[in-house]
């Protein structure tokens, strides 16, 4: 836990939101609103294939059709979606070039976020250094995808979304849809219409991706939204650990969020998908602006015994609502999640996950450290169901849910549905106050009510973070310090 | 060292410290004993500066330094420490790191050097063979499922650690067998010197045989009623508070 320690160190000297510049770029925008006309614009953008923007406008149209969920436990007026842009990309990124092309703002941007997009530094670092590859999104477009050489003779295919629909068009009209079907709900529905860019990965049997892939969405455009499309297949006996993370500008607008992400693990193939979310979070004292973050994950563990863990970090968006699922349809599969969900100043998340046993022995696991203070919100939503079939179905939730402050609040809405007798679900929850008795020991001990409060937190989230791969564990470790800086006192 | 002159405090609406005056020079240490109720954590608190506990009269210094207009850390970084009655349990924090967690910062409002990690390693394994306590036990979270003697022997390790200037003892011995007791005596006395002071507070004569105390205090009513020699320690186990109590 030597983490902790650096955090306490490093923390003090980060602003609050460090994420929240404007890159000053040439872009490219879709007219406002959004009719067919957006659809095809953005297909046509995209050089997609007729099958594509065919898919897309049959998603229009349900969605039309559509209403908004209203059963979170949220609350936000009714967004105009003809208010909106739905396409946004910078005018010198026409799809993944190579790094050279790329406009010299635009890495400026991701040098200032941290992340690695030369491929040499990345590789001439420090021992130790942390060595992934990227897909960096901007606003609607795939900027630049890193070590992709390298990937592909491993066998490995990690492009952007928009190259996939191009270059492997039978992997994509395989799989596309088949975990969160077009009409899944609201936000999906939207998603499919009107998906803008977001990452590719295939994973050929019996490979072992030889690095962490990563994908870092950053929104910039003003008035505009993010709808990425993320597609991950674990072919049979193969594995993969992915890490997206999130930022965005402070803008005192709200700015929507409706991502897709379905994962595939086919026979004994194993998926670790970690997320370290971090948009911005609005004016923790107004509450005016901030991301709403309208997620929706699914992974289909459709091969025997192959496996799918969720690990996520939520620490920004004004609202979170998202429920990165796993359907265990495979013989004795196995599905993870782990979260750490914080909110703070004016936040309201309403985030958890599903378990759906369809397979015999299958097995999950729930993890749930759910942080409120300020005047945050902070509902955990879990349901775990076994289907008829699903004889020996086990499943562990713990939920454990920690309050800051006296203005914050937190709930734990779990269902829990077993419809057959042979399976053990345990569900243990708990809520607890940070207890001004633990703060002043700590502080007796010569730390700083700051410091105090994020080693109690850190402590109360470490089940979670020891589930981060190890250098992305640190990075959350600061996320966490640092949205909760002014929390105290 | 400890200079504490005309202490009032109260907590919420209830006048608690009513007039307490007392000195504790270098190298010496201090026995408060006294009836419950009388004040004596209180004290304890007032002096670390834990929110909640409000002085609305008098002084107390250490070493010169007003630690009334510091924060509790600030005063730990003077060098206070308490050894609390009931030490805290501190979920998924293993105790090696909470220590050097806090020694460092310490550290850094003095204006030092940090120790590094070896260093502290050293210092804690050495720490622990005195106290003889298991090494892994420090690997795990601080105090969640110890003990009420482990919790005290991990006190003591704390303050072996942090070597601070000016201790104070709240019911050390409360929770503690006799061999536990002995154990986490010899670890005070081992950091007897004579820049260092501290403050025993008890409510029974026994752990001041291990610990033989240069004064003797008596606190009752918020105040200090009476001081004497170490065999003051055995004249109040004989006979008990209640003359103080009166006459307080």
């Amino acid at each position: 836990m030597v983490a902790v320690k650096d955090t306490v160190e490093q923390v003090a000297g980060l602003e609050k939101y460090e994420h929240g510049f404007v890159t000053e770029i040439e872009q490219e925008f879709a007219p406002k609103g959004l009719d067919r006309d957006t659809v095809a614009f953005i297909s046509r953008k995209k050089d997609e294939p007729e099958w594509m923007l065919a898919w897309r406008l049959e998603a229009f149209e349900r969605w039309s059709a559509m209403e908004s969920p209203e059963w979170a436990r949220v609350s936000f007026p009714p967004i105009d979606y003809q208010d909106a842009t739905y396409y946004a990309a910078p005018k010198t990124g026409n799809g993944p070039a190579s790094l050279d092309e790329v406009d010299p703002e635009l890495l400026k941007t991701y040098e200032k976020l941290g992340i690695p997009l030369r491929e040499q530094e990345v590789l001439a670092g420090v021992t130790g250094a942390p060595r992934y590859a990227v897909d960096a999104v901007f606003d609607s477009v795939s900027v630049v995808t890193t070590f992709k050489k390298e990937l592909a003779e491993a066998g490995v295919i990690f492009c952007s979304m928009s190259e996939a629909v191009r270059e492997h068009p039978e992997l994509v009209r395989k799989y596309l849809g088949t975990v969160v079907p077009v009409t899944d709900n609201f936000f999906a529905c939207l998603n499919s219409a009107v998906f803008s860019d977001g990452s590719f990965v295939y994973v050929p049997p019996g490979v072992r991706c030889p690095m962490e892939l990563s994908t870092y969405f950053r929104i910039n455009a003003a008035g505009s939204g993010q709808f990425e499309r993320t597609l991950i297949i674990a072919d049979k006996g193969a594995y993969v650990s992915y890490l997206e993370g999130c930022t965005a500008p402070m803008r005192d607008e709200n700015q929507l969020h409706a991502a897709v992400v379905e994962l595939v693990a086919l026979e004994d193939a194993e998926i670790k998908y970690s997320t370290v979310q971090n948009w911005y979070p609005g004016d923790p004292e107004t509450g005016k602006g901030g991301i709403y973050n309208f997620v929706t994950k699914r992974a289909d563990c459709r091969g025997d015994r192959s496996r799918v863990s969720w690990t996520q970090v939520e620490t920004g968006s004004a609202i979170t609502w998202k429920y990165p699922s796993c359907v265990l349809r495979g013989r004795d599969s196995v599905g993870e999640f782990y979260s750490i969900a914080i909110t703070n100043g004016r936040q309201q998340a309403d985030t958890g996950t599903k378990m759906i046993h369809l397979g015999e022995g299958t097995r999950s696991r729930i993890i749930s450290k759910g942080i409120s203070a300020g005047r945050s919100s902070n509902t955990y939503r879990g349901l775990v169901s076994a289907h008829p079939k699903a004889k020996g179905a086990r499943n562990f939730t713990q939920c454990d849910s920690l309050l800051i402050g006296k203005t914050c609040s937190a709930h734990t809405v779990p269902y829990i549905e077993a419809r057959n007798g042979a399976c053990t679900f345990e569900h243990e929850a708990t809520t607890t106050r940070l207890s001004e008795d633990q703060l002043f020991y700590a502080q007796q001990r010569g730390l700083s009510e700051e410091e105090a409060v994020q080693l109690l937190v850190n402590g109360f989230v470490r089940d979670v973070l020891q589930e981060l791969p190890m250098e992305f564990a640190v990075e959350a470790q600061k996320l966490v310090a640092i949205s909760l800086e002014g929390s105290v006192g | 060292m400890l200079s504490l002159r005309n202490l009032h405090a109260r907590v919420g609406e209830r006048e608690i410290l009513k007039g307490l005056s007392l000195e504790v020079p270098a190298g010496e240490v201090h026995a408060v004993m006294g009836p419950n109720g009388a004040g004596k954590s209180t004290l304890s608190y007032v002096l670390t500066g834990r929110p909640g506990y409000e002085v609305t009269e008098g002084a107390a210094e250490l070493d010169g330094v007003d630690l009334l207009g510091l924060e509790a850390n600030e005063r730990a970084a003077q060098g206070l420490f308490l050894s609390f009655q009931y030490p805290l349990e501190i979920p998924g924090v293993p105790a090696l790191t909470f220590i050097r967690t806090a020694l460092n910062a310490q550290r850094r409002a003095r204006g030092e050097a940090e120790m590094s990690a070896p260093d502290f390693l050293k210092r804690a394994r050495a720490c622990a063979a005195d106290l003889r306590m298991d090494f892994d036990m420090l690997k795990r979270p601080l105090n969640v499922g110890f003990s009420g003697g482990e919790k005290k022997r991990m006190e003591v390790l704390q303050m072996a650690l942090l070597s601070p200037r000016f201790m104070i003892l709240d019911e050390t011995d409360s929770g503690l067998d006799i061999d536990a007791l002995r154990i986490v005596s010899e670890g005070v006395n081992a950091l007897r010197a004579p820049d260092r002071s501290m403050l025993v507070i008890t409510h029974y004569q026994r752990l001041l045989d291990y610990i033989r105390p240069d004064r003797v205090h008596v606190l009752a009513d918020g105040r200090i009623v009476a001081s004497g020699g170490p065999e003051m320690a055995l004249e109040l186990e004989r006979e008990g508070y209640d003359k103080y109590a009166r006459a307080a």
